[in-house]
């Protein structure tokens, strides 16, 4: 395993010199949160923070994209003729993503490049970014991301890892992508191999510091409606009140809806998250509601993430554990706790064993 | 790499107003560029993405075969914002079509079997679409037996009646075109609700009989019980399905139902899976 050492200085600078090949995302203080930000001339990510309010899943896929323009001038050759808008993008690195925003992206990825349909907004920002993880020293008491198919030092979606240790900084490089943006900072020591085992404890004692996990071993052998027809859903959701929050700080979240915004003669057609919970996302023009009732919609979220994706792509549950639903719910619904009853429910006999989260 | 959401532009070249309370119409498009014709090579089945520039997009099923060449044709319900304003829209005029999309009828598993096609109301367009294409002379070898329910409220509320009423002159092609009531002493077909003339017209369940079975959720609730009667298993009932979409090719993440998305996986379902999948449609 090779590893570069980088002292705080050289890492400063590093991430400067990267600025001239790759537009640097980093997390930067806002207000009591820390946001990712495109980092200006000089201006350095600020390191001292468990994890950003949002992941920096907009920045590959804005809350808001234009997708098309087009014109409704009748004198004008291409009257009513959508056009794509302008979709080349330069490179990007985004700094300091922690290993559970880093898997959300190949989560997410198989929605977005899929055999049949690229969708090519999302792709190409994709492709065109290097993930430049942060490993997490002390875990959140959300955190579940070690049941989640990752960990504090998880490296799935990362070109890049850097572990802190002080004031000395470790870089591991994981992908050809990662490599060369170590490169483009001109991080060259190597570190001496007895680092190795000492990032191993630090490690090992990051993975210790999360305390709350959860059960997913049984959720594939259940049939879908076995769990959509579990007795529990009413009752979760009695609290709910469809707000969304959830499904906008999610990083593993993907929904979205386009609308046309016309102003005069001329019009953008766009996309913007949207939200399961929200009645609107699936009412038909005649007014019939497939997922009518709130409890349907909480459902929905849940079983999306926790087993048609199970279903659909066998490669885990759709969460990265980074908790951020249960720290930012206005109403206490947690995850874990509905990951676990439908881990356990048992469809024969109507139960759910005892579960903790 | 190919932008899935970018619509081939398209001249609306005829309108018919297909109904007597002008509810219905039917749009024949003309792709602007004629090497679009050809990317866009569809089943009968598939739907599309009409995409009107400042109102958005709506799924429709393709009602025109692919035996037509030229042009395609989608019949169309005014009903919210993208359908109104495209009733009010005019030959000549342009705007977008996204497709194919979603899954043809199953139409390697059809060939050699009976096949009887149950349509009730405006749900009858990809019907047409397959009529057309399994009647064509290059075609109608490949089928046994070909039976038609279509019904509606009323004779004026029947779609593409030209065409019905020359079908029903064919000798292979059993047409039971039925309305639920009329006062028209000239009405010529079947009165009474679909699932009646089904269970007296018609051909029992067997390996090798297919329904394809499209409309109203109320039709569809009578009609499965005298299929089943009929001896049908689940596995020869073929439904296509509805939900509200926007991307057309199962991104957006909306018109799911359990793992399946109406629009990729779909429309396109046998019975039988829809009942392993929960009831949101």
């Amino acid at each position: 395993m090779k590893l570069i050492k980088i002292d705080r200085q050289s890492l400063n600078d590093g991430i400067e010199k990267a600025k001239s090949a790759y537009r640097v995302f980093g997390p930067v203080k806002e207000k009591n949160d820390h946001e990712f930000k495109l980092l200006e001339k000089s201006e350095m990510p600020d390191l001292d923070f468990q994890n950003t309010r949002l992941s920096p899943k907009s920045i590959i896929y804005p809350q808001s994209q234009v997708m098309f323009t087009y014109s409704l001038d009748e004198s004008k050759d291409d009257w009513r003729i959508m056009k794509e808008v302008e979709n080349v993008k330069s490179p990007m690195a985004i700094f300091g993503v922690r290993p559970c925003d880093a898997l959300a992206f190949p989560i997410v990825r198989r929605n977005f490049d899929t055999p049949d349909y690229q969708d090519t907004y999302w792709v190409k920002a994709y492709e065109a970014t290097t993930f430049v993880g942060l490993a997490c020293i002390d875990a959140c008491g959300t955190c579940f991301c070690t049941s989640a198919g990752t960990g504090p030092f998880g490296e799935e979606g990362l070109d890049v890892l850097i572990i802190a240790d002080g004031d000395d900084f470790y870089a591991k490089p994981i992908t050809a992508k990662g490599e060369s943006f170590i490169q483009t900072a001109g991080w060259t020591v190597e570190a001496e191999s007895s680092v190795a085992s000492k990032i191993d404890q630090l490690k090992t004692a990051a993975e210790s510091s999360i305390t709350s996990s959860v059960s997913t071993d049984k959720l594939k052998n259940k049939t879908i409606l076995e769990l959509y027809d579990a007795p529990f859903w009413e009752k979760e959701a009695f609290s709910c009140i469809n707000c969304g929050t959830c499904t906008y700080v999610c990083p593993t979240c993907w929904c979205f809806d386009v609308q046309d915004e016309t102003h005069g003669k001329s019009g953008i057609r766009m996309r913007n998250w949207d939200s399961c919970m929200f009645p609107l996302f699936t009412h038909h023009a005649s007014g019939h509601n497939p997922r009518n009732v709130k409890y349907e919609r909480l459902r929905q979220r849940f079983m999306h993430k926790l087993k048609y994706y199970v279903d659909k792509y066998d490669n885990g549950i759709q969460c990265v554990g980074c908790g951020r639903c249960i720290r930012l719910c206005p109403v206490n619904i947690d995850i874990r706790s509905i990951c676990n009853k439908m881990n356990s429910f048992d469809a024969k006999n109507n139960v759910c064993e005892a579960t903790s989260s | 790499m190919q932008n899935p959401y970018l619509p081939y532009p398209v001249r609306i070249d005829e309108i018919i107003t297909e109904t007597e309370d002008k509810s219905l119409k039917t749009f024949k498009f003309v792709f602007l560029n004629p090497a679009d014709e050809e990317k866009f090579a569809y089943e009968s089945g598939q739907f599309g993405e009409l995409s009107i520039p400042g109102m958005g997009e709506i799924p429709i099923g393709i009602a025109s075969s692919p035996m037509e060449k030229g042009f395609i044709k989608f019949t169309v319900f005014k009903t919210g914002k993208v359908t109104s304003y495209l009733h009010a829209m005019k030959v000549g005029d342009i705007m977008g079509i996204r497709g194919p999309l979603g899954k043809p009828y199953p139409w390697e598993t059809l060939e050699g079997k009976n096949i009887i096609i149950i349509g009730g109301g405006f749900a009858f367009t990809t019907l047409r679409s397959s009529i057309i294409s399994m009647l064509d002379p290059d075609n109608r070898s490949k089928f046994k037996d070909i039976h038609v329910i279509y019904g509606a409220r009323s004779p004026g509320m029947l779609l593409y009646k030209d065409e019905l009423s020359a079908w029903a002159e064919r000798d292979d092609i059993n047409m039971h075109i039925t309305i639920d009531g009329t006062d028209d002493p000239d009405w010529k077909y079947l009165t009474g609700f679909v699932p009646t003339i089904t269970e007296q017209k018609a051909p029992p369940g067997n390996e090798d009989t297919y329904a394809i079975v499209c409309g109203p959720p109320i039709m569809i609730k009578f009609t499965q019980p005298v299929l089943d009667n009929l001896g049908y298993s689940h596995d020869n009932i073929i439904m296509s399905l509805e939900n509200r979409m926007k991307c057309g090719i199962g991104i957006c993440g909306r018109c799911n139902i359990g793992k399946d998305f109406v629009c990729k996986d779909g429309p396109v379902f046998t019975l039988s899976q829809l009942n392993n999948m929960p009831k949101e449609y």
